[in-house]
């Protein structure tokens, strides 16, 4: 890591190199319940965020948010493209410059706030947000070790989602069927927080 | 075109596939002729099945009249892109627009046939939806 690279910049960048790197598996678990693209349309927006890196990571956190959802709503070309995008540009919107874990925990509220509006969706229907939701009460109700707890919690409900049958999304399609599979947007929800938390 | 072109509420097709719009496109002039402004589109923003916010905003400016314009989309991301591009649109303009939940196909087709009767927006709206085929 370069040294004194802004703490957004190296979010930001370690949020999007992860998605990267992870594009293959986030394929095959789409492949297995949807139509296959999370992986490729998730890689192809954080391609877009890296190429922008320089812009987006020199402005403040909730600009630098904002920008970066931006540019995953336009680039992303699926639903993911919007809800990912929506959860980005919430968090920008409410997140103040030095944030404490309080103040992420209040802009996390609304960033899914934001993204069940956005998803028409709740907990319970085998989606990203059934990832968020307890990321969100971990880093809420717990201490300011939240970096050495979240990704546990996250990988825990991401892998929770398996059981479940989708509700939302294209494995709506597929009823019963979705049971067994990981929920290729939970898991991407996951390996974004690993990387926050972890970077 | 005409001046009846400008008054009568414009049609947006949004599919995942470039073909499929341009095809259901195809279809809806063989139906209206140039009666309605017709825009679509269809493809990911780096190519490939899916949709495009910018792609499908700027259909929405190519489909434009005061009457305002009709959406129609295929599945998911298409809906989620759609609404996205409607969201960023002038405060003027987004209040024009409609959603019309129904078939790309036949949904198109028939919003266009109601519009150019010269229907106002929420009526080209609800005789799309009501289609049972």
């Amino acid at each position: 890591m370069p040294t004194g690279e802004a703490p957004q910049r190296r979010l930001i960048r370690a949020v999007a190199e992860t998605i990267i790197a992870h594009a293959e598996e986030l394929t095959r678990l789409d492949q297995a319940i949807g139509d296959g693209d999370h992986g490729v349309n998730m890689q192809r927006g954080c391609a877009a965020v890296l190429a922008d890196l320089d812009r987006i990571g020199a402005l403040p956190w909730p600009q630098a948010l904002h920008a970066a959802g931006t540019v995953l709503v336009m680039t992303v070309g699926g639903a993911s493209g919007p809800l990912f995008g929506t959860l980005f540009m919430q968090l920008g919107k409410s997140l103040p410059p030095a944030p404490t874990r309080a103040d992420m925990a209040g802009a996390l509220a609304g960033a899914v706030a934001a993204v069940k509006a956005r998803g028409k969706s709740d907990v319970g229907a085998k989606t990203m947000l059934d990832v968020l939701d307890p990321v969100l009460a971990a880093l809420r109700d717990g201490d300011d070790d939240w970096r050495t707890r979240l990704p546990a919690v996250a990988g825990a409900a991401a892998a929770a989602t398996a059981p479940m049958q989708a509700r939302r999304g294209r494995a709506a399609f597929l009823g019963a069927r979705s049971i067994g599979h990981v929920d290729p947007g939970a898991r991407s929800v996951a390996l974004m927080v690993e990387a926050v938390c972890t970077a | 075109m005409s001046g009846r072109q400008a008054d009568n509420v414009g049609i947006v097709i949004v599919s995942h596939s470039a073909e499929v719009a341009r095809g259901a496109a195809e279809m809806v002039r063989q139906m209206v002729g140039p009666e309605v402004r017709l825009a679509w589109c269809g493809g990911a923003p780096g190519g490939g099945l899916g949709t495009s916010v910018a792609a499908i905003g700027a259909a929405i400016d190519r489909a434009w009249s005061d009457a305002g314009v009709a959406v129609l989309f295929d599945l998911g991301g298409a809906g989620t892109n759609s609404e996205m591009a409607i969201e960023m649109l002038p405060d003027e303009r987004r209040a024009r627009v409609a959603i019309c939940a129904a078939p790309v196909v036949e949904g198109a087709i028939i919003a266009a046939v109601e519009a150019s009767g010269g229907a106002p927006l929420a009526a080209v709206r609800a005789a799309a939806e009501a289609w049972q085929g």
